[in-house]
């Protein structure tokens, strides 16, 4: 099942005849023995893997980070790869040479994972700023240096930007005079558009998908490789859109395109920042909400907004098409409504109008890169001071992403005074079994579930759900 | 001084051990384990993993041709497990093949039958049932039987510290390649090149010199590579041996985390007796560790953590007793800091208890007992060159304790769901290994006729820039630039007996023996110049920027010049010697003497900020005045120190060991350990140096950096138990780190109901 594959490797073409499912970490070391690339978790959580994925969108070419280790050679056909080894010129890079004025390396194994992803932050061609610089990296993890170098790093870095008058110049072609990118960089937009990507396959029935291949990857990385059939799901087109008052979200849409989307934003106010909990920025470039509801995690972030949102999974089998509520999708821990000849193809759910409320909370042990202890999602909708719609949900809580039946009912046409609300987080309370595991203990959980509910509600509504309730 | 090492680094081309080119033939092993905490084989059938497809050997116990060895200090250890096992993950079998996948799979194919026992897996049970290492160790000072009188205030307590998973990104590997007249050459990514060899040799039944150890550099050790490198290439070269063909053997990051030991876990009943004014009087301690299953290097950890039980207090009456106890865990093993965090821990503990009680800050006990010159440690020896109290007061004014305070105090009494706390940690540790043995190292110099320079040594790089250290001792002595100095691979055919690169002291040793190998050569050479100027008696002549100076002044003769003509005349331009630290001692049986060529001093200033409604919680700022001595590298000794610090706030706060019952490890990946990342990094990370010229025994009077840093992470602890104490204040504090967001939250609702009763007015 060895397939043909093309794509530009640093500087130079290459054409591999290669197991699909092979990693492009593997094949880089090995075949291409580009070593700058390392191993070392093979899980998506160090990003010591990092590369730099350049492809052709909407007739333009754009760079995004991913781990390496996670990622199918396969999806690779018709982009550009960049390693530590194509950034390297005779002159260091500015990020290289700060790195070594601040003392931002020290064993060195991490090193050129932090600089691709630094480097690609910089050829987005957004609006950069500090923030959003230290949240590129941070998918990388340093043990040697703690971070506080890299730190002074990026500040750095940032600072000789300040005055970069965005807009005048393409944004490669400024890196490339500052040194930052190569030379060759400025020829790759048009490598790329002569270097045609393999036609996008039908997806057939009873054959095994990969899409972002975040999860699949890290627990079935051994058997990828011996699996006959395998189908590549390429990330294109817009996937985020609206039609008859309801925004549909492909199942192939990445939590970066939920984070990116201008409509989510206008709908949910902060709604990016709830994104940027989950994963890093690789896993973000790569993860699909497919994957995530899938995966039936009693502990995904997405699902646990979806529910929220009252969504609806649009499944098909190729032919035709059911529509069922995401609260009745889960059957059981990892187990689901779905036929092996089925997929989830999208989802969907109706655009909230008026006076209403959405919040999204998550505690972890760490803030990022983290899978939640619990989360929880609350969407109140209010109509002349009552409320009239009412959707909570909690990860973490259940063996399955739990929808918080009794308690969202109860706050049906009711006003949002303290004692309703208070009330709902008694009910709430009822509602969950949490139990021990490495993310916390059972007791840990349910009151943290009732903080976070507290977290929702203070937000909404402070002036009723104050802190002294809680002191 | 910019780290030469750093620009491959950032080019991504410094060369791991699975960077480097493989031979022809190479094949690759994986490693079956123990799938049980404790018991006995009662079968173990390989034939059906032995014919998967591309299998080529499946070696077990009896195949090994010398001893099924590899305790380092105590032989308690088997490589590959014969009938008895005593951890979930202890190695019983190799498997060699051609792919690493394969591999994979025929692990599975082993079929092992066994009788399951209960497992131990806490220190204070194995106490209990009397599973120790080694016999209590005792260090004691005064009189504490009749100290306790004389105390106005006697507090008793517990305190415990969790186990830490090294995290070196780089996972353990080796790769072992065949040589002729059956020896062995083995890349590895170890600490200790020589504990690799010795162990080899033993399990191969051949002699050391057919084993030849090399190491480039490590991606990350921190201690975990000091000891357990050795098994991963033992068993590589077994199969080497057996086999006659290249192999690689590379764990997993999830093997990594499950085979290999972590920081010891320690629990510990504490005791200390104080004036109402804050004077220590008396502390006694019972220290429990826990060993794991087998010595590896835990009573030499457990010496260390005596050595600094009271820290960088000074207290006339203690007792310190230490058990290292044995239970079905990996064993654990060295980690950054050795014992010494564990100790100081518990007496910060002490401390915050007893200040609880006297109505004292914690930070006023600590001021008034911090040791001053002469003061003697309860091992016995004086403290010399005592800058406790000057990093101490330096701190409080640079950092303005006083308007941090009061910042503080407001911010809490405007804040009702967020709070701040504060605290203060000194630091104390003893530089040089506690065994006097290892205190001793050669170093190899050659000079090559271009007047390039070529040096070998037993310090292994794995990040803290011992390198770039030794290129600063060769090019100060030679006056040469940094770029004609070349740090060769540590290799054991070049540098015999290494001790392992470890306690902190790689530049010390390495750099005191490479000094003096300088000084030889440096010798030789301006004897050659005298000759070759012809310059008489009262003329001085010196090495001065790649040239030699008469009375200080710039000849015409090049350094590349001189060594052309010393090369011509026959004169030696390699040499080679070997240092031994002078003036250290310790009578073990008397538990007195003087152990430690010098101290390391410091203090640190730690704010957090509780999220009283979550749990979570930051680390605000660290702000050190560190004692470095003379720092001959502040980019390289910085970097160092903020790494230890944040590697140490990770252990005080979100890195936790979790098993289950039967002693299964939890969390054995990146998404179930977690370790700071740049988010978690405090936004104010401050390292002062404080610099003083006292070390003589330090390299240049550079101070070693690699530990004690690490240790400022204590105070961090008790800074967020400061700030949860603001939101409740009548919690019972059990001194259990690390202080994860859930004993946070716990401890922040302790004593209240679960559910809300109704609000009273709205």
């Amino acid at each position: 099942m060895k397939r043909r594959i093309s794509f530009i490797c640093n500087k130079n073409l290459v054409e591999a005849y290669v197991n699909p499912a092979l990693t492009l970490l593997d094949f880089l070391r090995k075949n291409e023995r580009l070593t700058g690339v390392k191993e070392g978790c093979r899980e998506g959580d160090c990003g010591a893997c990092s590369i730099m994925l350049g492809s052709i969108e909407n007739n333009s070419l754009k760079y995004e980070v991913v781990n390496s280790c996670l990622f199918p050679i396969a999806d690779a056909d018709g982009c550009h790869v960049v390693t530590i080894e194509g950034i390297n010129e005779i002159d260091l890079s500015p990020i290289q040479k700060s790195f070594i004025n601040e003392g931002s390396t020290q064993c060195g194994f991490c090193t050129p994972g932090f600089i691709i992803s630094l480097t690609c932050y910089l050829i987005s061609g957004k609006q950069l700023n500090y923030a959003d610089a230290i949240d590129s990296i941070g998918g990388n993890v340093c043990r040697c240096t703690g971070h506080a170098a890299i730190i002074r790093s990026v500040k750095s870095i940032m600072d000789s930007f300040i005055n970069r008058n965005a807009g005048n110049e393409k944004c490669i072609d400024y890196l490339i005079s500052k040194n930052y990118l190569p030379a060759y960089f400025k020829d790759i937009e048009i490598r790329l558009m002569n270097l045609k990507r393999q036609t996008v396959p039908e997806k057939l029935r009873n054959r095994l998908m990969i899409a972002g291949g975040t999860d699949l990857y890290v627990q079935r990385h051994d058997d990828l490789i011996l699996e006959e059939e395998v189908d590549f799901i390429f990330n294109t087109g817009n996937k985020i859109y609206t039609e008859n008052n309801s925004c549909f979200v492909e199942a192939s849409a990445t939590a970066s395109d939920l984070g990116n989307s201008e409509l989510l934003k206008n709908i949910f106010p902060g709604f990016e920042d709830f994104i940027k909990l989950f994963g890093s920025k690789p896993i973000r470039n790569r993860a699909t909400i497919g994957g995530n509801i899938i995966n039936a995690s009693p502990i995904g972030d997405i699902t646990s907004i979806l529910l929220s949102l009252n969504s609806s999974l649009h499944i098909t089998d190729g032919l035709n098409e059911r529509i069922l509520p995401l609260n009745e999708f889960y059957t059981g821990y990892k187990t689901f409504n779905l036929n092996s000849n089925e997929f989830i193809d999208k989802v969907s759910f109706k655009i909230p109008e008026g006076e209403y409320f959405f919040n999204y909370e998550k505690v972890s042990k760490r803030r990022h890169l983290d899978i939640a202890s619990v989360n929880s999602s609350a969407f109140i909708k209010m109509n002349d001071g009552i409320i009239v719609e009412a959707k909570i949900s909690g990860g973490g809580l259940a063996p399955i992403p739990l929808y918080l039946e009794k308690a969202s009912s109860f706050l049906i046409n009711k006003t949002a005074t303290g004692n309703n609300l208070i009330a709902s987080i008694n009910i709430a309370l009822d509602e969950v079994s949490p139990i021990d595991d490495v993310r916390g203990s059972a007791v840990y959980k349910k009151i943290l579930f009732r903080q976070l509910l507290f977290a929702h509600f203070n937000k909404f509504f402070p002036e009723v759900i104050t802190p002294e309730i809680l002191i | 001084m910019k780290n030469y090492d750093w620009i491959e680094h950032v080019k991504g081309t410094s060369k791991f051990a699975d960077d480097l080119p493989v031979v022809e033939g190479t094949l690759h092993a994986g490693v079956f384990t123990s799938p049980t905490a404790k018991g006995k084989i009662t079968s173990l059938n390989i034939a059906e993993a032995i014919s998967h497809p591309g299998i080529k050997a499946v070696f077990t116990a009896k195949d090994i041709p010398g001893k099924n060895q590899i305790g380092a200090i105590i032989a308690d250890e088997p490589l590959l497990a014969d009938e008895d096992l005593h951890y979930v993950g202890q190695p019983i079998a190799l498997i060699v093949g051609v792919e690493e996948y394969s591999i994979k799979q025929a692990l599975r194919k082993i079929k092992i039958e066994f009788e399951e026992q209960k497992p131990i897996l806490d220190a204070r049970e194995a106490f209990e049932k009397k599973e120790l290492i080694i016999p209590p160790q005792i260090f004691a000072i005064g009189d504490i039987d009749n100290a306790w009188d004389k105390c106005d205030l006697i507090i008793e307590g517990t305190a415990d510290t969790g186990a830490q998973e090294h995290l070196y990104l780089e996972t353990q590997i080796a790769y072992s390649i065949p040589k002729e007249g059956g020896g062995i050459k083995l890349i590895s990514s170890t600490q200790s090149p020589t504990a690799v060899q010795r162990c080899v040799s033993r399990i191969l039944n051949l002699d050391m010199h057919k084993i030849e150890v090399d190491v480039q550099r490590l991606g990350g050790g921190f201690g975990g590579k000091e000891d357990q490198a050795t098994a991963w290439a033992a068993m590589a070269a077994l199969a080497c041996n057996l086999l006659n063909q290249p192999i690689k053997l590379k764990l997993s990051r999830q093997e990594d985390m499950r085979y290999t030991g972590k920081r010891h876990p320690y629990s510990s009943d504490f005791k200390i007796g104080l004036k109402t004014d804050g004077t220590i009087i008396a502390y006694k301690v019972d220290f429990f560790q826990n060993a794991g299953a087998a010595a590896d290097l835990s009573t030499a950890i457990l010496d260390r953590t005596l050595f600094h039980c009271t820290n960088s207090y000074y207290i006339p009456n203690v007792k310190a007793t230490a058990y290292s106890c044995r239970t079905n865990l990996p064993p654990n093993t060295a980690f950054r800091g050795f014992g010494g965090p564990q100790g100081m821990f518990v007496i910060e503990a002490a401390i915050h208890k007893a200040a609880l009680k006297l109505n004292l800050q914690p930070f006023e006990i600590q001021a008034k007992n911090l040791l001053k010159e002469n003061d003697k440690f309860p091992y016995g020896q004086k403290a010399i060159n005592c800058v406790a109290r000057k990093t101490w007061s330096s701190a409080v004014d640079k950092f303005q304790l006083a308007k941090k305070i009061n910042y503080i105090n407001e911010y809490n009494s405007i804040n009702a769901l967020s709070k701040k706390g504060i605290a203060l940690m000194p630091i104390c540790f003893g530089i040089s290994f506690t065994n006097k043995m290892l205190n001793q190292a050669s170093a190899l110099v050659h000079i090559y006729t271009d007047g390039s320079v070529g040096i070998s040594t037993a310090a292994i790089e794995m990040g803290q820039g011992v390198n770039m250290k030794l290129r600063q001792v060769a090019s100060r002595i030679f006056s040469v630039d940094i770029s004609k100095i070349k740090i060769e691979t540590t290799n054991t055919t070049r540098i015999a007996n290494t001790s392992p690169t470890a306690a902190s002291s790689g530049a010390d040793l390495n750099g005191k023996a490479l000094e003096k190998t300088c000084l030889i050569l440096r010798e030789r050479l301006l004897k050659a110049a005298e000759e070759l100027l012809k310059t008489g008696s009262n003329e001085e002549l010196s090495l001065n920027n790649e040239n030699i100076a008469v009375n200080g002044i710039k000849s015409n003769l090049a350094w590349d010049k001189l060594i052309s003509f010393a090369y011509t005349n026959r004169i030696p331009l390699s040499a080679h010697a070997h240092y031994a630290t002078p003036g250290i001692d310790f009578d073990r049986s008397a538990a007195k003497g003087n152990p430690f060529s010098y101290h390391v001093y410091g203090t640190a200033i730690i704010e957090t900020t509780v999220d009283c409604l979550r749990g979570i919680y930051e680390i605000n700022s660290i702000e050190t005045i560190h004692d470095f001595g003379h720092s001959m590298n502040h980019i390289v000794d910085r970097s160092q120190a903020e790494g230890a610090i944040i590697q140490g706030l990770g252990w005080v706060t979100l890195e936790e060991i979790k098993h289950s019952s039967n002693g299964r490890l939890l969390s054995d990946s990146l998404s179930t350990y977690k370790v700071p990342d740049i988010h978690f990094t405090p936004d104010k990370v401050s390292v002062e140096f404080l610099e003083n010229d006292f070390a003589s025994e330090a390299i240049f009077n550079s101070k070693a950096v690699g530990e004690p840093p690490f240790m400022y992470s204590i105070g961090a602890y008790f800074a967020l138990i400061n700030a949860i104490m603001e939101f409740n204040p009548h919690i019972k504090i059990k001194y259990d780190s690390p202080l994860t967001p859930e004993k946070a939250l716990l401890m922040l609702y302790e004593g209240k109901e679960l559910n809300f009763s109704t609000p009273r007015n709205k």
